[in-house]
């Protein structure tokens, strides 16, 4: 088991004298602390997102409940775990209780691969500020993302009623189109890192502000790409057909009530917690950035990092509308797929010499000329009254 | 054509919209701590007057009731005790009662009252915590021997909610008729007199005079009110 371990963990300085019962102890700790901060930071970022977006609107927002307002979400939680928890007659029970689980766990499992900054020496012990940093790293992400369809998928269909199904279905179809443009931009980071590791990929970045940071590199694109990705994937605004009120009551989590419907919630807001860290990770340098007083202080950028990330997903929330649907798949398999895989070719050329990089510069560009031409020429055929762009709306 | 028509560029421009909202001032009112004028025909609690010589206006003709669309006012009508008459007619509102969970301050009562016995104040802010509370009777909604509304303790009176009740009956020129207009057709109260005739419709100074509850974003935008929230002293807009 200890020797399992450490072969899994080369790197991790907790397990470099063997696993015996304090690394046990410690690891279990850090659960607890990871999960609890987790918890705790949905709180804060509910508050927050309503704060913000208040702001944004010219308004106060929620400031009643606790010292500013800042226990809204706390008491509005309270309030929900006292509720009826309904079960709808139509609904398949078993699946209808599992789904918000299912929605959460996995949201839960990615927070475990992000690296918060730098280690921490408690008793002889040395552990890095990262519950695990599996050699498959970033791609625990990937997955949890996939499986945490399910959880959208599942409620829609188990709850044995329209409108959540159709909600679902949306769901499911814009995270399955999102998922090849997101794990693409992915696969341009490893390659430009050269490892899986998350950690791997915060010490590329290190040193230097900004100026070694992925965002700056692949001119920001792969940037770009993971984080529209990324919005699609969370269903947050404009992406969030899954729940237009407008036109689904709700969506998938409509006939949610009680404990299920606070798990879905919190399965929403930990993953733009998580999400805004892995952008951080992967982009922004993580915990770099420069000591303060002489101290190394990775968690305090780190955390600074993520509340400017999640401020910029709020504003995009208060500035632009919701998508249609033809709309969302256009972006989704004409823009961002093919861009992000012609990004990958290009990385992956410039990974091997300049001339392949300008090789396949080249070939992508006469790519997606051609797939231009090709979408221009079936929107012809297809009558320009349907479907149409933003691009068509313009008047010459 | 800019380069700022640029459809890519624009993208960002909504962004610079909304990042510049944060700085501006903030259109909520903090409601408990700050309250908004009330606009001069507001509708709210009810007040049963009474006329100069303390009679009481009610003549238990039950007109209200009937025309009461929530079904909220019960009215029984009394004789008059012919040594101590209540009020000036033949008979009297023996029992008058307003169920405020009922009622939606349409203010059709006080329209097809023939006496002027039923207005309406400004008072909005007035909650109970049992339904039996709700229910005013006379002892409530009669006002007092000055003239003034009864100041319940779950009541928030404010200066001025008492002032012209229902406004709206002294605006318009009685019976529709032009050279009515400013004359007052209506009878005294205890406490305030005979009270004013409103600016009426051919008031060309009165007609467009904005509310001044009435704010706007672009006032807030443009300055006009200063703060959070509305000044009470905000000046009215007047067209010169």
């Amino acid at each position: 088991m200890t020797s399992a371990l450490a072969a899994l963990y080369p790197g991790d300085p907790l397990f470099a004298k063997g696993a015996d019962l304090w690394v046990w102890v410690i690891l279990l700790v850090k659960l607890v602390v990871v999960f609890a901060i987790l918890m705790v930071s949905v709180l804060f970022v509910i508050m927050y997102e309503r704060k913000v977006v208040a702001r944004l609107g010219n308004r106060w927002g929620p400031n009643r409940a606790g010292p500013n307002g800042w226990l809204q979400s706390l008491a509005d939680g309270l309030k929900l775990f006292f509720k009826e928890a309904l079960v709808p007659a139509q609904a398949d029970k078993v699946v209808y209780r599992l789904a918000p689980v299912v929605a959460m766990v996995p949201v839960f499992v990615t927070f475990a691969i992000v690296p918060v900054g730098g280690t921490l020496t408690i008793g002889g012990y040395t552990t890095r500020l990262q519950l695990a940093d599996p050699p498959w790293g970033i791609l625990v992400m990937l997955m949890a993302s996939s499986i945490s369809v399910y959880g959208v998928l599942l409620a829609g269909w188990a709850s044995g009623s329209k409108y959540p199904l159709i909600g679902s279905v949306r769901a499911s179809a814009q995270m399955v189109s999102y998922e090849a443009a997101l794990g693409l931009s992915v696969a341009t980071v490893v390659l430009l890192t050269g490892s899986l590791h998350t950690s791997a990929i915060v010490a590329a970045q290190h040193g230097g502000f900004l100026y070694h940071w992925n965002i700056l590199r692949g001119f920001g694109a792969p940037f770009a790409i993971f984080s529209i990705a990324i919005t699609a994937e969370m269903t947050r605004p404009p992406f969030d057909l899954v729940e237009a009120e407008e036109e689904l009551a709700g969506g998938f989590n409509m006939e949610y009530s009680s404990v299920a419907f606070a798990l879905f919630y919190l399965a929403e807001y930990a993953a733009l917690v998580t999400n805004s860290a892995i952008i951080a990770t992967l982009f922004l340098g993580g915990p770099d950035g420069p000591r303060i007083a002489g101290h190394s202080v990775g968690p305090v950028w780190f955390t600074l990092k993520v509340l400017i990330l999640l401020y910029v997903f709020v504003w995009a929330r208060a500035t632009l509308p919701r998508l249609r649907y033809d709309q969302l798949m256009d972006l989704g398999w004409k823009r961002l797929i093919p861009g992000a895989l012609a990004l990958l070719l290009v990385v992956a050329g410039a990974r091997v010499s300049w001339r392949y990089g300008l090789a396949a510069l080249a070939g992508s560009m006469i790519a997606l000329l051609l797939l231009a031409r090709a979408i221009e020429v079936g929107r012809a055929g297809s009558g320009k009254e349907q479907g149409g762009m933003p691009s068509e709306l313009e008047s010459p | 054509m800019s380069i700022l028509d640029n459809r890519f560029v624009s993208f960002f421009k909504g962004f610079v919209v909304t990042g510049k909202q944060p700085l501006k001032p903030k259109v909520t009112t903090q409601y408990p701590e700050e309250k908004r004028p009330k606009p001069e025909r507001f509708h709210g609690r009810h007040v049963l007057n009474r006329y100069e010589d303390g009679l009481e206006k009610c003549i238990g003709c039950e007109l209200c009731a009937g025309v009461c669309p929530a079904h909220c006012i019960y009215v029984r009508g009394a004789d008059n005790p012919p040594d101590s008459p209540v009020s000036p007619g033949e008979r009297y509102g023996f029992v008058y009662e307003i169920n405020f969970l009922r009622c939606i301050h349409c203010d059709l009562c006080v329209e097809a009252c023939p006496t002027e016995a039923i207005t309406e104040s400004k008072l909005f802010e007035f909650s109970f915590t049992n339904r039996q509370d709700a229910i005013y009777t006379k002892a409530e909604l009669l006002v007092d021997d000055e003239g003034k509304p009864r100041q319940l303790p779950w009541e928030d009176w404010r200066p001025g909610d008492d002032r012209n009740t229902s406004a709206w009956a002294r605006a318009t020129s009685p019976a529709g008729r032009a050279d009515l207009e400013g004359t007052p057709l209506w009878s005294a109260e205890l406490g305030y007199g005979l009270r004013p005739a409103q600016a009426g419709q051919s008031d060309e100074q009165a007609a467009d005079v904005p509310a001044d509850f009435d704010i706007s974003v672009r006032e807030v935008e443009a300055g006009e009110v200063a703060g959070v929230g509305v000044r009470a002293t905000r000046p009215v807009r007047r067209p010169s």
